[in-house]
């Protein structure tokens, strides 16, 4: 049964492979996040290119020696990219807000109340899960047209205020919380609206913010819709803003200024990112998909 | 009194329900069943809201536009071609990930950003890293080049060039969310697993494929199902690079199809956009049942 | 096989950031553990056990010392080329495989000339299945089983290649208490039948008392006390090994020795000879009193337990550093209830000293003064 070993040997060779699988493993991370990174990088280096340089450099520089703002100006001032960044932020403003107010009402409905038809309603939300929105769109943008809604931010906001998948994580949350807290409140003499206002809101204030943080990204990014119905530089979103750029603004060749815009527009929601970067993540993970 | 009523007859919880069963009805439930009425009304028109008669002509029409069959034919490249591909390498850089401890949450964070990235705006850096123009060949025809290449147009040029700068942007779009969601499935994986196989002696190859692919397997499933979905209705990706009119760049997908029929340059015919729309779905819901079939068979517990 | 460990220690950085000094998990650990032994590994959580097993199974690596298999030095080897089995606290079966998949899975591992024939493969997994009785469950997936069932499963996959050593990690933990009891009878047969030196972690010290050739008491990584579990509870080597074996516990009070006496609280209780003076705790086990209407210990009785075997007399004392004082007696006795206090008299071989500073044992003798003793 005994056999004579080398255990120097084997020690060492399992130390190499040890380090070969390292080294392995690190190229291919670092690989994928310069493919990552190097957009980014290449927006930002290309934004603050003059106009003159960017346009001399047939072989394109990786790094320039005279930066300028003057493309970030220009991005201001010779489109309106200002309007769509309010634009943008009244609509996901606004559309979130009259969302958290749909989303939880239901939600609270399906986790506390007894009414009714209750569980066949919920059954045919669940069910509305399935419907992709490609399905829906044809007649909203009929409708939105036929009510005279189109270039206006009744007819943006209005078709994305609910997400049965929102109600759906919401009223599990809900569910969490203890019913003896219900009991006790109604016995205290609480009102059912002042009990969800006072308790339920409190507890679940990190899927909310989940929640919320997930719509804004939704709705910063959002760009079928709004190109649907809006065709009025005025209510243009910044997705369709940048369309409306690439396409006609700055006469064609202004890269450099285009790229300023980008940047201009990718920032806060990278911003947002980094500072609620395990919320995001964790909200993602459980129930995010892109889109 | 009046209170008391409500609450007996249950209808105080459909109060709370109101909102969303009004947003719901009319941009949901009414739209569902409006646009299979539309896509059985032969000629309508948008401006009169009339039609000639009911019938099969929108579906006919629509698989014979040849646009229509660029257009399906390119959906299904680019699902062929992204969905097996980024959840492979999303497996790998995952797998790479939970083998390192220093710099983790770094390369967690980069890899997330294409996640929050706007993507119309992104795909137009894209589209400038990859464009051929009169002034510059561009920086990947520059790497091309190098390496004793001559010069494509990424943007502009021949086919198979679109489609392979099509499905690397979707690619580096989709990843942040399957690299998110395998990474976590890899740390839910129980620690002694790994003990109990490396007490026995385990190549890490055997462990991978015997204990790590098993484990997450339904996670596996779950982002292929899902990426199919997804890539069936690819749209912006390709607005962002090759601009709105795809017909013209022979890049349309399904869903930009269905728009451009709704809307746009060739717009205004809402009967052949819910042909179009209805016969996606048919192909999404076919495919996905038959990944749940597969996925019944091969996932384990 | 036997285990030689050589002054053991592992230190883990600490994860405080104000503190930064190193954890130290195991601390100079020396034990050779004899050949084809049951050994257990007994201390409360976090005294290092699980570390020491951790070490010797390789899955951790020691800050300085030397662990020898035998001849060999392992110390620096992988897990796999040890020879040794491991069974998890809870299992660690895998979930997608049958148990004849699990028992397989580590012979499949073999490569080279130790490869296996499938056939050689399924015999050595049937004998390893019938040896824990579990080979009429060879087809099912683990989830269908119950705890006890895949607690013998995963020590049918430790045992199939034949280790040289058997690790167990808590092996009983995760089992209810009849189970329990049935399981640790188990671990010793096969322990016997297969001879292979098996060295288990526990917190229960029932467990580690009724199985084990030999136990290792430990407590804040260091190394109490080594012994044949009856040896180390009859004779404690400090307060805390007296503490922690024993049920009931074992009754500490506050006492010092004075003038050759030994005093709880205010009773002397035992006349010694030859011991300094000093502050002392005193330890009594349960069954180390004896009702008698004369003894020099006096306690209020609190009440009167009757557990069918003996009868267990609930007290409270000054002195004593436990709420209440258990004493265990035989049915013989009678006890009145309504009777406001006892007395016992000690018997001596149950009684330990401790120093009051450094805990550690006092050895005394007892004196005879021709007093009548039971």
């Amino acid at each position: 049964m005994e056999k004579m070993i080398d255990y120097s040997k084997i020690e060492k060779n399992a130390k190499a492979r040890k380090t070969v699988i390292n080294v392995i493993t690190y190229a291919l991370l670092i690989f994928w996040a310069v493919i990552v990174l190097f957009p980014f990088y290449w927006m930002l280096l290309t934004s603050v290119k003059s106009y003159s340089s960017y346009n001399s450099e047939y072989i394109p520089k990786f790094y320039t020696l005279s930066p300028t703002l003057q493309n970030y100006v220009d991005a201001f001032t010779t489109v309106p990219l200002g309007r769509y960044f309010t634009n943008t932020v009244i609509f996901t403003v606004v559309t979130t807000a009259i969302m958290l107010v749909v989303i939880t009402l239901a939600a609270f409905a399906f986790a506390r109340l007894d009414f009714k038809g209750k569980n066949i309603a919920f059954v045919i939300f669940l069910s509305l899960m399935m419907i992709p929105n490609e399905l829906v769109v044809i007649t909203n943008f009929v409708t939105i047209t036929n009510l005279n809604l189109r270039n206006t931010f009744p007819g943006l906001i209005l078709p994305s205020v609910t997400s049965v998948f929102y109600i759906y994580l919401l009223k599990e949350n809900f569910e969490q919380i203890p019913d003896s807290l219900y009991y006790a409140a109604k016995v205290d003499g609480t009102s059912d609206l002042k009990y969800l206002l006072k308790v339920m809101i409190p507890i679940s204030k990190p899927t909310l913010i989940t929640i919320t943080i997930l719509k804004v990204i939704e709705c910063w990014n959002s760009y079928v819709w709004p190109r649907l119905i809006t065709d009025d530089e005025n209510y243009y979103l910044v997705s369709n803003g940048i369309q409306e750029i690439r396409e006609n603004g700055f006469g064609r060749e202004n890269i450099p200024a285009m790229m300023a815009a980008v940047v201009v527009i990718s920032v806060p929601l990278i911003v947002l990112f980094l500072i609620f970067r395990n919320k995001v993540m964790e909200g993602v993970s459980r129930g995010g998909t892109k889109g | 009194m009046i209170k008391k009523k409500l609450r007996d007859s249950g209808l105080k919880g459909w109060l709370y329900l109101l909102p969303a069963i009004l947003f719901l009805g009319f941009f949901m439930i009414y739209p569902l069943i409006d646009v299979f009425v539309y896509s059985f009304e032969e000629a309508y028109n948008s401006a009169s809201q009339t039609y000639m008669g009911v019938g099969l002509y929108n579906y006919s029409y629509v698989l014979h536009d040849p646009y229509f069959l660029q257009a399906v034919k390119n959906t299904f490249i680019l699902v062929i071609i992204t969905v097996p591909l980024s959840t492979a390498i999303a497996l790998l850089i995952s797998v790479g990930l939970s083998s390192i401890r220093p710099l983790r949450n770094l390369f967690q964070t980069i890899y997330f950003l294409p996640y929050v990235t706007n993507t119309l705006a992104v795909g137009l850096v894209f589209m400038i890293l990859f464009k051929k123009t009169a002034y510059s060949d561009g920086l990947i025809n520059l790497f091309i080049n190098w390496f004793g290449g001559s010069s494509v147009d990424f943007i502009d040029g021949p086919y198979w060039a679109k489609m392979f700068v099509l499905c690397f942007y979707t690619i580096w779009v989709v990843l942040p969310f399957k690299i998110l969601i395998l990474t976590s499935a890899l740390s839910s994986v129980n620690q002694e697993y790994y003990k109990a196989a490396k007490v026995d002696g385990t190549s890490q190859l055997r462990t991978f494929m015997r204990i790590t692919l098993p484990m997450i397997s339904p996670m596996i499933f779950y982002l292929i199902i899902t990426g199919f979905i997804g890539a069936f209705k690819a749209y912006s990706d390709a607005v962002a690079l090759f601009g709105t009119n795809l017909n013209a760049a022979e890049m349309n997908t399904i869903v930009g199809y269905v728009y451009d029929m709704l809307y746009g340059d060739s717009g205004g015919y809402p009967s052949y956009a819910s042909a179009a729309a209805i016969i996606l779905f048919a192909i999404v819901l076919t495919i996905t049942c038959i990944n749940l079939l597969i996925s019944k068979k091969n996932v384990h517990y | 096989m036997e285990v030689v460990l050589k002054n053991l220690t592992k230190k883990f950085p600490s994860r405080d950031r104000k503190n930064h000094e190193d954890v130290i998990a195991v601390n100079d650990f020396t034990f050779e553990i004899p050949d084809g032994k049951l050994i257990g590994l007994l201390g409360p959580s976090g005294c290092g056990k699980s570390t020491t097993l951790n070490l010797i199974s390789g899955l951790l690596k020691p800050t300085s010392g030397k662990i020898f298999f035998g001849e060999d030095d392992v110390t620096d080897l992988p897990p796999e080329n040890r020879g040794i089995g491991l069974v998890f606290q809870n299992y660690a079966l895998y979930p997608h495989l049958t148990v004849k998949q699990n028992i397989l899975f580590p012979l499949q591992n073999l490569k080279g000339k130790d490869k296996l024939s499938k056939q050689e493969m399924l015999e050595k997994a049937y004998t390893a299945a019938r040896l824990v009785q579990i080979d009429e469950l060879m087809d099912r997936k683990p989830g269908e089983l119950s705890g006890g069932q895949q607690q013998r499963v995963a020590i049918a996959r430790a045992l199939v290649k034949m280790p040289r050593v058997l690790l167990l990690d808590e092996p009983l933990s995760n089992l209810d208490a009849r189970l329990r009891l049935q399981t640790r009878e188990e671990i010793r047969r096969i322990q016997r039948e297969t001879r292979i030196t098996t060295i288990f972690v526990t917190h229960d010290q029932e467990e580690a008392m009724s199985i084990s050739d030999m136990i290792v008491v430990m407590k804040e990584g260091l190394v109490q006390q080594i012994g044949k579990p009856q040896d180390v509870y009859d004779n404690p080597i400090n307060l805390f090994v007296a503490k922690f074996l024993g049920t009931p516990p074992i009754n500490v009070f506050e006492g010092q020795v004075k003038n050759n006496k030994l005093y709880i609280g205010e009773d002397a209780v035992l006349d010694i000879k030859d011991t300094a003076d000093q502050q002392v705790y005193v330890g009594v086990r349960p069954e180390g009193f004896t009702l008698q209407e004369d003894g020099p210990l006096c306690c209020s009785l609190s009440g009167v337990e009757i557990m069918g075997r003996d009868i267990s007399v609930v007290s409270t004392n000054k002195a004593s550093l436990n709420p209440t004082v258990r004493a265990i007696i035989g049915t013989e006795y009678k006890v009145n209830t309504q009777q406001p206090q006892v007395r016992f008299t000690l018997k001596p071989s149950k009684v330990f000293v401790f120093s009051k500073e450094t805990e550690e044992r006092i050895p005394f003798e007892v004196r005879e003064v021709g007093r009548w003793e039971n």
